[in-house]
């Protein structure tokens, strides 16, 4: 870590509401990325994940949500402070994104081919054969036949082929950083296997930085550089994924650790954790 | 429920505004032969197109002017500057009927009988507007309630019926509905109009109308009554009260129907506009109430005449906006009530 | 697609089979038959009646007659009408285009006002642009179209700037070819505006809700994490999912179109097939009658067929084939 990262965010917090009903989602944070690395951010559900990586081109929608402080720089530049004309070039070229619902995530009037070469239309114009380009990207996500699948609209496919078109949809402008809000956890586990698995192949071919977020230590150890575990809207550890794997400085990592699902079983949430002992020693 | 719901309904500030406002409009058609000055026949072929006669203050009185016919051929009046009528209030009448069977000599308030008070002017026959206003609201505050009466019945009946048990008479019943669906009301209307108006005179014709318009209304209410009875058929509450022994219309009656009154009221309310405006479409035509009866829509096809536009007899499309105010007043009251009974409603109704 | 196509067409036979017979059961309650009209015309001789009763069996029985005009019916003959002196068919065939013509245009307009309202009431919920609207969308559903149509005709009479009545001019036989178009679309304007007034509310509410139920959808925030803009995420993405409820009133719009044309028509004096229903109902010219309201419900049946097949077509979702 001795050149600038990627990206830094510093000192994130984001509430969502006003006043005495506004709920902190994110409480200043700190994290970065580095060129071609690939970050885990892992918590439970609601601590704030989604909404940090939303936040990184400001795709929440404002109200409610609200951007009280800090700063994400990417690539040096501070994104809360871009207009909305300097941000759109970056929303998919710079940073792509691939949510957790595959289902529901792509638009079911339009084919597979359309929403990835609006993509490609959009951040790629110098691109003459987009649909040579369209089929490129399908393939390179492990899809057969892809010349067969352009005409398909997304209900036509199984949620694993959904998940497939998403990344292929996301990789095509060529990111430098993937954010991949729990890309797994809608699909069934052989699936979800074959998608991470999927995930490390193109990292290790394309040599972009991934932020992954998951719930699922288990995917942590297979893919991530590094790990930032979050814990209601704080960072409450951060480090290389052997360390922390291996040396959990936090109870909560340790708990989080302790949930990891054998195989074969569906994830779990967690449930067992004690919140009270864990806020306490959040507490300064 | 209901008085939960009309609790409810008196909540919210539109909500006592339209039923107030109703309430006032309902009261004003159950008076109407009292408070109007004339009765709706009442003709005077020397007023005709009278305008609105201006009310003054003098002496200590309310007072009508009196107005000389300048220019016949335009029907162009003009007040005279110093001829006023006393407005008498309780002013003794001709006999007449309230009800039609309690006689009166009696109306709220009139004039001298020499002179007209004309507050919306008069028709091409010199009949007063506003008293055939009052009279015409009998007919389109009532057509609405009695249309509704009947569809529900029929359909929540047959809808109830044929989603309960299902099988041979579903199928002839939804046949039937979608028969008389797949002809355009109107057209239906007037197809029916012509077949049955040999057997109705025309004291009569509002009867029929009503039933026109229900038979068209019935095969909707029915179908979606099929369907909330199907979704329900299989509820626990309704195999225990069989398991009981309870016969289908037992079982219609007292555990299928409270669950759909809630839909029934919202859709009721909402529908009234349609028969409103489906009489006034009918007369308008022609082929609804007939003279010398009177209703809204009868009123406006007189204004039909290029001469009311011409020479600005404005007063004579006063019936369209009686029907206006009414039809927003029942719209309003329908929104509210969905808003009580299920918001979710909102995108089905 | 084409099995269930000629699946639809194969229903509309018993379909329109009970319209006629409904229909023709509802005339023959009438008192007198459908040459009563011209046994009172003196200049028709007994002989020629008594072929007319024959032809349509209107000596037998009323079950025998309709399956005489059935028949009849096969070959395109619907009967003749007293009043105009020709064969209903060419009645028919003047008057049905012109109140399609009159239903599209109107549809479209209600349309092309509708859509753009829903989607920016939705947009911006709860403004003032959302209450105006919301309160015009009121105000337009509790007015009469036929009183609508009256105020029309007085504007059109007093401005000039319309013509009052009809779909084309005197002398639109001589007019070249763009004239005539445009003799047509003024013609055109005043019923189209007024027919299609009565449904833009109902399609603005529904363009909103479902709008407002599309908007925070997951696609769409995909679509914005794509780097679209605002503009292509609302016209493209959001509108192209919203419109389907919209089309799936379709199939109902149909039915209250052909019914406010039938207004519209009279109090417009436009020659449609409402006007030609309406006054052959006065003039008692029974053919004319059924004829018409058996092609209203032809029209108003392939209307929903259409509306069906067009939802199919917007939405890849629904497929009617399996
Ligand atoms: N649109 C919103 N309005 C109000 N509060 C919100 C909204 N979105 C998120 N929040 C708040 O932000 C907090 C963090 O939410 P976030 O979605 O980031 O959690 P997460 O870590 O991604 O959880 P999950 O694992 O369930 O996805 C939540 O506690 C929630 O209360
Ligand atoms: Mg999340």
């Amino acid at each position: 870590m001795c050149a600038t990262p990627l990206l830094e965010v510093r000192n994130l917090a984001i509430d969502f509401g006003r006043g005495e009903n506004a709920t902190h989602a994110v409480k200043g944070i700190s994290f970065t990325i580095a060129d071609g690395e690939t970050v885990a951010v892992v918590g439970e559900s609601g601590s704030g994940k989604s909404v940090t990586a939303l936040s990184l081109t400001r795709l929440l929608p404002t109200p409610p949500a609200r951007y009280v402080g800090g700063e994400i720089l990417f690539n040096g530049r501070n994104t809360l402070t871009l207009s909305g004309d300097e941000l759109r070039p970056m929303r998919g070229k710079q940073i792509a994104y691939i949510f957790q619902e595959p289902g529901t995530s792509l638009n079911p009037v339009f084919t597979i081919e359309f929403q990835i070469a609006e993509a490609i239309r959009l951040h790629r114009p110098e691109v003459k054969d987009v649909r040579g380009e369209v089929v490129r990207a399908l393939d390179l996500v492990g899809i057969r036949d892809p010349e067969k699948r352009l005409g398909d609209y997304p209900h036509q496919l199984s949620g694993g082929m959904q998940q497939r078109v998403m990344i292929a949809m996301a990789l095509a402008c060529h990111p430098k950083l993937l954010v991949a809000d729990e890309p797994t956890t809608a699909l069934d586990v052989t699936i979800q296997k074959q998608i991470m698995d999927l995930l490390r192949e193109l990292k290790g071919r394309l040599g972009m930085s991934i932020m992954l977020i998951t719930h699922n230590f288990g995917i942590v150890a297979d893919i991530a550089d590094r790990v930032v575990v979050m814990f209601r809207g704080h960072i409450v550890e951060e480090g290389k994924t052997a360390d922390v794997l291996r040396n959990p400085q936090h109870p909560y990592t340790r708990a989080l650790i302790d949930c990891v699902p054998r195989l074969g079983q569906k994830q779990r949430r967690l449930k067992a954790i004690d919140h009270a002992e864990i806020e306490a020693l959040l507490k300064p | 429920m209901t008085s939960n719901l009309f609790r409810q309904i008196l909540q919210r500030p539109t909500g006592v505004l339209c039923a107030a406002l109703l309430a006032v409009l309902y009261l004003i058609a159950i008076f109407a032969a009292v408070i109007s000055p004339y009765a709706p026949s009442d003709q005077n072929l020397a007023k005709t197109y009278h305008p609105p006669t201006g009310l003054v203050w003098h002496d200590g009185r309310l007072c009508v002017r009196v107005y000389k016919l300048v220019d016949p051929t335009e029907a162009l009046y003009r007040a005279e500057p110093d001829r006023l009528a006393p407005v008498h209030f309780w002013a003794k009448s001709a006999p007449y009927k309230l009800w039609g069977f309690i006689p009166m000599e009696h109306r709220l308030f009139g004039v001298d009988s020499a002179e007209r008070i004309y507050l919306l002017g008069s028709d091409s026959t010199g009949r007063d507007v506003f008293s055939r206003l009052l009279y015409g609201s009998q007919v389109s505050l009532s057509i609405g309630l009695i249309g509704i009466f009947i569809t529900t019945v029929i359909g929540v009946t047959v809808g109830g019926l044929s989603g309960y048990f299902g099988g041979p008479l579903d199928n002839v019943t939804m046949r039937l509905t979608e028969l008389l669906m797949a002809v355009p009301d109107l057209y239906l209307i007037i197809a029916l109009r012509a077949a049955l108006s040999a057997y109705f005179d025309s004291g009569q014709i509002f009867l029929l109308i009503v039933g026109i318009l229900s038979f068209i209304g019935w095969s909707g209410t029915a179908r979606v009554i099929r369907g909330l009875t199907l979704s329900l058929r299989n509820r626990p509450f309704i195999h225990a009260a069989e398991a009981l022994g309870q016969t289908p219309f037992v079982i219609l009656w007292k555990h299928l129907f409270p669950n759909l009154l809630g839909y029934l009221i919202v859709t009721s309310t909402l529908s009234i506009p349609g028969y409103i405006l489906g009489e006034a479409a009918l007369s308008f035509l022609g082929i609804g109430i007939q003279e010398p009866s009177t209703s809204w829509g009868l009123m406006l096809s007189q204004a039909q005449d290029m001469k009311v536009f011409m020479l600005n007899f404005w007063w004579l499309l006063t019936p369209g906006l009686a029907i206006f105010v009414t039809v927003i007043l029942f719209n309003a009251l329908g929104d509210v009530l969905r808003d009580i009974v299920d918001p979710k409603l909102k995108t089905q109704v | 697609m084409k099995t269930y196509i000629f699946k639809r067409l194969l229903t509309m036979i018993p379909m329109l089979l009970g319209v006629t017979f409904l229909v023709f059961l509802l005339m023959s309650l009438s008192p007198g038959d459908f040459l009563t009209p011209i046994k009172a015309q003196r200049d028709i001789s007994a002989e020629y009646i008594r072929q007319l009763e024959a032809e349509f069996g209107l000596n037998r029985p009323w079950y025998v007659q309709y399956f005489l005009w059935l028949k009849n019916l096969l070959h395109l003959d619907f009967g003749y009408s007293w009043t105009y002196k020709i064969p209903v068919v060419q009645l028919l065939a003047q008057r049905a285009p012109c109140t399609l013509l009159l239903s599209i245009t109107s549809l479209i307009f209600s349309w092309a006002v509708a859509i753009p309202l829903g989607v920016l009431a939705a947009v911006y919920k709860g403004s003032i642009f959302d209450k105006i609207s919301a309160f015009l969308a009121y105000t337009t559903l509790s007015v009469p179209g036929f009183f609508l149509a009256l105020v029309a005709v007085y504007f059109a009479a007093r401005t000039g700037w319309f013509p009052t009545g009809g779909l084309t001019s005197i002398d639109h036989d001589y007019l070249s070819f763009p004239e005539r178009i445009l003799d047509y679309a003024h013609h055109l304007f005043l019923p189209t505006l007024i027919l299609g007034i009565g449904g833009i509310a109902g399609l603005m509410r529904i363009m909103r809700t479902s709008t407002l139920d599309v908007i925070h959808a997951d696609y769409v925030m995909t679509a914005r994490a794509k780097g679209l803009g605002e503009r292509a995420i609302l016209f493209r993405h959001v509108l192209r999912n919203a419109i389907n409820p919209l089309v799936t009133t379709l199939g109902f719009a149909f039915s209250g179109l052909l019914s406010g044309a039938l207004l519209v028509e009279n109090v417009m004096n436009y020659p449609g097939l409402g006007q030609l229903v309406y006054q052959a109902f006065l003039r008692k010219d029974q053919f004319v009658v059924l004829g018409a309201v058996v092609l209203g419900s032809v029209m108003l049946i392939v209307g929903n067929l259409l509306a069906d097949l067009l939802l199919a077509w917007t939405d890849p979702r629904i497929r009617y084939d399996k």
